[in-house]
């Protein structure tokens, strides 16, 4: 009796340390598309997210805004709310991470400009849209941008069709993107990947990055 | 029972004891250093992987499925039970996240005596007034007021705010209270030596119980203590008259005795409202998509299995750590005066990690639930 309690204990003990590393869990699910701006002279001068909130979130975000008609919100009635949107993502780097011919790049972006939120009646979700410019044009041979939120209250991931599009980019640039997950079944997936790469790879944060690469040899 | 076999028993769950207060503190070291480093990318969010991971998983793909369920209960019934099942599971492991108390209840209770009844008492208490308040939130602000999503997300932070300075003071109340307890027994054990010591303890340090520190005796023990607290009651009072008047009005750490009389539950409401005051954003989010639905109702029922869900999650962690305090008490028990001092040790440094979960979660260091982007 007393051995089965010592391993009832014990057994606690383990699930309390272990759902204490639990450190968060989103409330809000993104998918994203993502364009990389170019310049006529083949810099990068910046990113335009289009970001989709799912359903419950987009509900709760349009909560008490005016509408002329129900069920749908105009870009001018929804343009306060994605004011307050960029605003308040400032506080979070727009979770946006670049990184340039490998090395990070702490400060890259402007704030953003051209913000707009649209509505979707349909499927009953808001996507923000809005352009981060990079504070200088960057020519680089090898572009990484990084979404996610380090907190994983947000779960980001690239929509399914045509997550990236490089726009008015020179000829030999080529973009791939390593997705931390599938979009139908984005946990699954992802514990496997865990699993997979938990022990060979210590510092793991690239098998968990939403990451856009482009290279332009 | 077999005297040698509740020794090892005892030892086993002393060390359970102290796993207990490490992982919890390891846990806030943890989320104190991930949230300093930072937003630019130093430091990935922590990977999915084994119990975690898969808790993690389970009740993303639970949440997920509210939405859909929400909607299709307002054709289907069947799915509104669908809703609350759902509901109730997504509770469990959602309690497993942060921002829902289970470890400042858990060192509340290990820096106290409490019967695990009360644990899951306070469990249910603290998880059923997060939900309270979650409902009283939207009810006001959404449906009554037609406030915005911005609104509603500063009034979660005052109220965030007012939860962790709670905790803050109920931290700072412990401390007080324990390290009181804790220079008794220094002082009993510096005092005397043993066997004398035993005595000299028993006389000053709050909660030790010669009469029971031979655990051989444990039988009787319920007894002894009964009547050994009345005692001491009295003792204490007569020779702590002169050195000191609470803030709270009550010179002693709870009494396991004050808990079931009067006055206890008033002790514990200080738990229950410093955890439960602050809502879980999920259940607002919840229940703001509910009222869009025209459906508040389903989302009111779904919050509070929700609720109960959490509940169950915290009061498990609970009964761990009353268990684990009693064995420890067990443990100190068979100690004399040294016994005393580490178990006055391990109340005052439960009492430490309630304050400094407290410090940590109102400067925005260990980081909790945020409301989406706004």
């Amino acid at each position: 009796m007393i051995q089965r309690l010592i391993s009832v204990v014990a057994g606690l003990a383990c699930i309390v340390a272990a759902t204490g590393r639990v450190d968060a869990h989103p409330h809000v699910w993104v998918t994203m598309t993502e364009e990389l701006l170019y310049a006529a002279d083949g810099s990068v001068t910046g990113v335009r997210h289009a970001w989709t909130f799912d359903d419950m979130f987009s509900a709760f975000a349009t909560q008490g805004l005016e509408q002329k008609t129900k069920g749908t919100f105009t870009r001018e009635e929804l343009a306060p709310l994605a004011k307050v949107n960029v605003e308040s993502l400032k506080e979070y780097a727009y979770f946006t991470y670049a990184k340039l011919d490998g090395k990070r790049n702490k400060d890259a972006f402007l704030d953003p400009i051209d913000y707009y939120l649209d509505y979707d009646p349909k499927e009953t979700v808001l996507t923000l849209h809005f352009t981060l410019p990079f504070k200088t044009p960057v020519k680089a041979k090898a572009i990484e941008i990084e979404v996610y939120d380090p907190e994983f209250f947000i779960d980001f991931g690239f929509a399914e069709k045509d997550p990236v599009r490089l726009v008015s980019a020179p000829a030999p640039c080529t973009v791939s993107v390593e997705k931390p997950h599938d979009d139908n079944f984005p946990i699954t997936l992802r514990l496997d990947q865990a699993f997979q790469t938990s022990e060979a790879n210590i510092g793991m944060g690239a098998n968990f990055a939403n990451r856009i690469a482009v290279n332009c040899p | 029972m077999k005297s040698g076999a509740r020794t090892r028993l005892t030892r086993c769950i002393a060390l359970a004891a102290v796993i207990l207060v490490l992982a919890l503190a390891a846990d806030a070291l943890a989320n104190a250093a991930s949230a300093q480093a930072g937003p630019l990318g130093a430091i990935r969010p922590p990977p999915a992987e084994g119990i975690a991971g898969w808790i993690l998983a389970k009740q993303a793909l639970f949440y997920r499925a509210l939405s859909g369920l929400i909607r299709a209960s307002k054709t289907d019934g069947s799915a509104y039970w669908g809703l609350m099942g759902i509901s109730f599971i997504y509770g469990i492991f959602h309690a497993a996240g942060p921002g829902h108390g289970k470890a400042v209840i858990a060192s509340y209770l290990l820096a106290n005596e409490e019967t695990w009844r009360r644990g899951i008492a306070l469990s249910f208490a603290s998880a059923l007034l997060q939900a309270l308040t979650a409902v009283v939130i939207v009810a006001i602000a959404a449906v009554l007021i037609g406030a915005t999503a911005k609104m509603m997300g500063d009034t979660v932070r005052v109220i965030e705010m007012v939860s962790y300075m709670l905790i803050v003071l109920l931290g700072a109340r412990l401390i007080w209270v324990k390290g009181r307890g804790f220079l008794h027994a220094l002082h009993a054990v510096r005092s005397g030596s043993e066997p004398a010591a035993a005595e000299t303890a028993a006389d000053h340090a709050p909660h030790v119980h010669a009469a029971h520190a031979n655990c051989h005796h444990h039988d009787h023990s319920h007894h002894d203590h009964a009547d050994h607290d009345h005692a001491h009651g009295h003792h204490h009072h007569a020779a702590d008259e002169e050195e000191d008047v609470l803030p709270w009005g009550h010179a002693h750490g709870p009494e396991p005795e004050e808990l079931a009389g009067p006055g206890g539950w008033r002790r514990g409401l200080s738990a229950i409202v410093a955890v439960g005051l602050r809502p879980c954003s999920g259940a607002i989010i919840v229940l703001v998509f509910a009222l869009a639905q025209g459906l508040f109702w389903a989302g009111v029922a779904s919050t509070f299995v929700m609720g109960v869900g959490t509940a169950i999650t915290v009061a498990a962690i609970a009964t761990l750590a009353v268990a684990a305090k009693a064995a420890a008490k067990r443990f100190a028990a068979a100690r004399n005066g040294y016994g005393s001092l580490i178990l006055r040790g391990v109340e005052v440094g439960a009492a430490l990690a309630v304050m400094a979960f407290g410090v940590l979660m109102l400067t925005g260091t260990m980081a909790s639930e945020r409301m989406g982007m706004f």
